[in-house]
């Protein structure tokens, strides 16, 4: 086999290569013993934050302090903690910003309030615009103009 | 007029509520540590080049202290040094190095290079001890006061006028013996 007709055999052994290793890189190095703590694990480290990032999870920042907090919940998970006592250990150290779900408490209550309130506002607001157009209309009586009389 | 009453109500709440959120943003020199008023996490680590010596938190028991976590990887710790040479200078209080997640010859060679500001240097290399000190960047500085009861922590690097206000206020008078 001349060496130019090889060409396309190496490209597609190589593309094969590239692709296990893609394949090989997408395998999860936090990989738990059973596929029950698994679950609980991918779960647990998508509900707490980067702190070096902020808008990202532990999951999927590459840095190395999200490293070492995944490591912490999975050390944590196999000593038989649970998902609770977990993430209390992580407010403990870092405060309620580490939980995208924070708390109810009083100082968070605004968070899970606003929305209601600002809903109830919306509906206030609305039902207020719909029964000022519709006393327009009742009380309409003005006498319709020659140029706008529907023909 | 009423009818701009209800929008610009809105509005004002709007505005009110986005304020909020731009002031009080979670900047991160700001941000609280979680164990303020609460004890020390324990550990015991090696001392960096003291051949397999160790430091505990319970060595340091008894007076006040203060912790920098850097590492030569961190930009900002370069930044500090100056002041970190100076506040250790006026001899006031302890200051233990938290070498986080770092390599040892690095760390050694940046001491020679730059002077070294630590009584004592501890060696995090696996960054478990930072986490349970809540660090989430270098550097940062903690003080511990005498019954090791974390007090004050500050994200960012260390300026003279930081000491001043924030540690040196947090002193017993008279300073440590």
């Amino acid at each position: 086999m001349r060496p130019q007709r090889r060409l396309p055999v190496v490209i597609l052994v190589a593309a094969a290569l590239l692709g296990a290793g893609a394949g090989a890189l997408a395998i999860d190095l936090d990989a738990m013993p059973t596929s029950e703590l698994q679950e609980r694990y991918d779960a647990l480290i998508h509900e707490l934050r980067c702190m070096q990032c902020q808008n990202q999870s532990i999951a999927d920042s590459p840095v190395g302090l999200a490293a070492d907090l995944r490591r912490d919940v999975r050390e944590q998970m196999i000593a038989g903690k649970n998902d609770n006592e977990i993430r209390d250990s992580m407010v403990a150290r870092y405060g309620n910003v580490i939980l995208f779900r924070p708390p109810f408490q009083r100082s968070t209550a605004w968070v899970w309030l606003a929305p209601f309130v600002l809903l109830l506002v919306g509906v206030f607001a609305g039902i207020r615009v719909v029964r000022q157009r519709s006393a327009l209309v009742a009380s309409d009586d003005s006498v319709i103009d020659a140029d706008e009389t529907p023909r | 007029m009423s009818r701009f009453l209800i929008p610009g109500a809105v509005f004002l709440l709007l505005a009110g509520v986005l304020y909020i959120g731009v002031v009080h943003s979670p900047n991160k020199s700001t941000m609280q540590s979680a164990l303020l008023g609460r004890q020390v996490p324990a550990f015991s680590l090696p001392v960096l080049g003291g051949g397999g010596e160790k430091l505990s938190n319970a060595q340091l028991d008894g007076r006040p202290w203060v912790l920098n976590v850097w590492g030569t990887w961190c930009e900002a710790c370069r930044e500090e040094h100056q002041a970190l040479l100076a506040i250790a200078k006026r001899n006031q209080v302890p200051l233990i190095g938290l070498n986080w997640k770092d390599d040892d010859d690095a760390a050694i060679e940046w001491l020679t290079q730059l002077g070294n500001p630590y009584t004592t240097v501890a060696v995090d290399k696996d960054g478990r001890t930072a986490i349970n000190f809540g660090v989430y960047g270098a550097p940062e500085t903690f003080f511990i006061d005498a019954s090791g009861r974390v007090q004050y922590r500050h994200v960012g690097a260390m300026t003279p006028e930081v000491w001043e206000r924030e540690f040196v206020s947090r002193l017993p008078k008279g300073g440590f013996p």
